[in-house]
């Protein structure tokens, strides 16, 4: 089972890798950090704020674009050039394939995000001529985008189980939009009554919560994380990623591919 | 088919036990973070003309959810809590009405939090005042801020003067209440009795549509009650004293000598405490929020008008 599932995920990270889009957003992701120190001199005395908030906001938006794009494809382009049907002739079940193609989008992207944590990191050499001891608080911004990208993953191999690929992407784009203000949703839940409540709250427990994994703005202001919040976020993410994918191998066991 | 039966239950059981895991898990990150992570970080961008670029010009619905974050973190919190940040309700109420100038509600409802002194509000008058003459100019037509801005001034800032001034402006605007130009004359005449406050939180419940604002009202009207009752029952325990020689052991022996018909309640109908040292208090002061008499005297406040 092991060897199977790592043979997927490699050969997923492998596509993935090959990907010409993927390559054109990560050149645009850096050219933005690089021009980042322009900004900064614009606005006099915020050069590393607006390198921080900029930098990093890109390496999430840009991020999550291509967990869209390359995830949308997973499942139809193996379907649309019949390579499924080979794969799955062989001894490798359907939740070994969908779990495979997760933990293969999950590893390109987790390097996307180094690549790009890389470039930021120049970036912010060249503006402050020098790391400073709060720059390090920066690692757990960019770790959570990391989870940020894993939860995206999930939804977009969820709906692209069962839907086109432009729906999916439309599905997913939409999901992270509204898990972007999923604190506000509760905010709005919290402040109905009667059954509205109920059916508004139990909504935003479901969508992904991305608002607790932006931390930005606050390692922006050098303003710590805590250890607990690192701890309860990641769980969040692996619970909530390992949900998405189930879901996955739930619809995808039963489709018809005939 | 065999395969697909086998893995159908494993996956519902671990898609049920990850999904209850992950609410679990986000309730917890709530309680790391807070209701006020939510709003400082919101507040990280001071400048509404960058926000309403940032906006892409949905501004209307970037005030809503700032508005949204303001009540439920001051509209809901605010008793329980003792470390509620008031220095960041001014900055989040200037946005909200930099974004949307026509959110009226957060110009009425907002400066209510902002002048009413603690714990109950900010006690920040002067930049409630400041708050509604700005949505004065944005909505000038709107004679009910006129009315939220001498309610400021008569009960918070104490200024009967430019109460009287609030309230005759509004008056004059087109569509006003008749009972606005009354109001003036009453600023006038009777500033500082308690018929007059009562007559302010009267008018403010019979017209205001929000029940946050009726149920303040209700409260300040019971409060004012309250303090008129604690006298007149202080003054009547001297009347007992001064006739019998000593002082009543309960209200019984004021309704034996004909001082009362009957034991005296509070509003919220539990009857006051007669103590020791002949003064009166009520029973639970956390249900009288804006009592200034009958306070336990750990408790005691300044006078109001």
């Amino acid at each position: 089972m092991i060897s199977r599932l790592s043979a997927i995920t490699f050969n997923t990270f492998r596509e993935a890798v090959r990907d010409r889009v993927l390559y054109n957003l990560i050149l645009f992701v850096l050219l933005l950090v690089a021009t980042a120190p322009l900004f900064g001199q614009i606005s006099i005395g915020l050069d590393r704020l607006i390198l921080i908030n900029v930098g990093l906001s890109a390496m999430s938006l840009f991020g999550i674009v291509i967990a869209i794009l390359v995830g949308i494809g997973l499942v139809s382009k193996e379907i649309d050039k019949k390579t499924l049907y080979t794969i799955l002739s062989r001894p490798v079940r359907r939740w070994e394939f969908i779990a495979g193609k997760y933990l293969g989008l999950v590893m390109t992207l987790a390097a996307n995000a180094c690549l790009m944590a890389a470039g930021f990191y120049l970036a912010l050499l060249v503006t402050a001529h020098g790391f400073q001891r709060a720059d390090a608080g920066l690692f757990v911004a960019i770790y959570f985008i990391i989870l940020q990208f894993c939860i995206m993953t999930a939804i977009t191999l969820l709906f692209s189980s069962f839907s086109t690929p432009i729906f999916s992407a439309i599905f997913a784009f939409a999901l992270f939009v509204i898990g972007t203000f999923a604190e506000d949703l509760r905010n709005f839940a919290a402040l109905s009554h009667g059954p509205a409540r109920w059916l508004v709250t139990a909504v935003a427990y479901m969508v992904p919560n991305f608002s607790a994994l932006n931390v930005i703005s606050q390692v922006a202001h050098d303003v710590p994380v805590s250890g607990s919040l690192i701890l309860y976020n990641t769980l969040y993410a692996v619970l909530y990623s390992a949900a998405a994918t189930s879901a996955a191998v739930l619809i995808f066991e039963r489709r018809n591919l005939k | 088919m065999k395969t697909y039966r086998k893995i159908t239950w494993p996956a519902l059981l671990l898609l049920g036990v990850c999904l209850g895991g992950s609410v679990l898990m986000l309730r917890a990150v709530d309680k790391v973070r807070g209701k006020q992570g939510t709003l400082e970080d919101i507040l990280y961008i001071r400048s509404s003309k960058a926000l309403k670029r940032l906006s892409l010009g949905y501004s209307g619905l970037l005030a809503d959810i700032y508005w949204t974050r303001a009540v439920q973190y001051f509209g809901t919190k605010h008793h329980q809590a003792e470390d509620v940040r008031y220095d960041l309700l001014y900055p989040l109420l200037d946005i909200t009405t930099d974004l949307d100038p026509h959110l009226i509600v957060a110009y009425e409802f907002g400066s209510i939090f902002l002048s009413q002194p603690p714990p109950a509000g900010a006690g920040q008058p002067d930049k409630a005042a400041q708050l509604v003459e700005k949505g004065i100019r944005e909505n000038p037509d709107h004679w009910r801020l006129y009315f939220t801005l001498g309610y400021i001034h008569y009960f918070d800032r104490k200024d009967y003067k430019a109460a009287q001034l609030a309230f005759q402006k509004g008056s004059e605007v087109p569509g006003a209440m008749s009972w606005m130009k009354i109001m003036a004359a009453t600023m006038a005449q009777h500033a500082g009795e308690s018929s007059t406050s009562m007559q302010i939180w009267r008018k403010l419940y019979e017209t205001s549509e929000e029940p946050a604002i009726k149920q303040n009202a209700v409260q300040h009207f019971a409060a004012l009650q309250v303090d008129e009752e604690v006298k007149e029952l202080e003054n009547r325990i001297r009347a007992y004293r001064e006739r019998m020689g000593q002082d009543p052991a309960g209200w019984i022996d004021l309704v034996r000598v004909g001082l009362l018909r009957g034991i005296p309640r509070d509003p919220n109908g539990k009857p006051y405490l007669l103590m020791p040292d002949r003064t009166v208090q009520v029973q639970d002061p956390d249900k009288l929020p804006f009592i200034t008499h009958g306070l336990p005297p750990e408790r005691k406040k300044t006078k109001r008008p």
